[in-house]
């Protein structure tokens, strides 16, 4: 039952995948993305990681999608969006990352897990809050202040230009 | 039952889909997508190996290459958007300024 599930959700996933870097619209490449992003859940929760799948609904589909499609919908004009996507040197580029996959898909098979048999179905959110706040405390704290720097990088960046010249005498008398 | 061979072969698989989105795309906004799947399929193998060795360590992780992601796409995207408003175009190839 899990296998057949498992199959399911890796093609779908891959599926979704091959559209999002293969098909000439920028639309359909965000929708395949969401279907990636929720076969990757689907498989979180079949690797016994519940919490892990709520945040990647939460940061990916609810967060960084909304992102990107509202990135699509500000930077291309619908209507020309197969035009300003095309694609070059396919077939060396293909090459390449077959090879790549190849490479890790050996690694993989050939080297021995210690793996236990079974994945144990239990919940993991108390297990990741305690380590958080404890053995993984400075990762932590170094991610939040990673995010900080992101948000006000971004909200920086994306300001337009003239809030950024009404911003800058303030910025010259801070120095 | 399959082992964490299969999950970790998906994610190889979800990697170089990704890569070859990286590569052979020209759209700066296809790029930051692949850019996601490559992250993504990243996560599937630590989250994979951590609960077939019973470790959370791989949730831990996960959830640190999530953490930069929202970022990477923040920063990534608001470039794009400062681009796109400067020059009319995000095609990478387009965007050579600062090729010599």
């Amino acid at each position: 039952m899990a296998d057949l599930v498992f199959v399911l959700l890796s093609i779908l996933t891959v599926v979704s995948a091959l559209i999002v870097a293969g098909n000439s619209s920028v639309i359909y490449s965000a929708v395949g993305l969401l279907f990636t992003f929720m076969g990757v859940a689907g498989l979180y929760v079949l690797a016994s990681a519940d919490f892990l799948a709520a945040t990647q609904m939460l940061v990916y589909v609810g967060g960084i999608l909304v992102l990107i499609l509202f990135a699509v919908f500000l930077s291309n004009r619908i209507s020309d969006a197969k035009l300003s996507n095309p694609t070059h040197m396919r077939v060396p580029s293909a090459i390449v990352c077959i090879a790549l996959f190849g490479l890790m898909s050996n690694a993989a098979v050939t080297t021995e897990w210690a793996v236990k048999t079974n994945v144990e179905y239990a919940p993991t959110t108390a297990v990741l809050g305690r380590l958080l706040m404890t053995k993984y405390l400075l990762p932590f704290e170094v991610v939040s202040v990673l995010l900080l720097a992101a948000l006000i990088g971004a909200a920086l960046l994306s300001r337009p230009e003239s809030a950024k010249a009404a911003l800058k005498p303030d910025m010259e008398e801070g120095q | 039952m399959m082992g964490p061979s299969a999950y970790l072969i998906l994610s190889g698989i979800l990697f170089a889909i990704g890569a070859i989105g990286v590569v052979a795309r020209k759209n700066a906004l296809i790029i930051l997508m692949s850019v996601e799947l490559m992250l993504n399929g990243v996560n599937v193998a630590f989250v994979a190996v951590g609960s077939y060795m019973g470790d959370p360590t791989g949730g831990i992780f996960a959830f640190m290459v999530m953490t930069v992601a929202a970022a990477e796409a923040a920063v990534g995207l608001s470039i794009l958007i400062a681009i796109y408003r400067l020059k009319e175009t995000i095609d990478i190839t387009e965007l050579s300024v600062l090729k010599w």
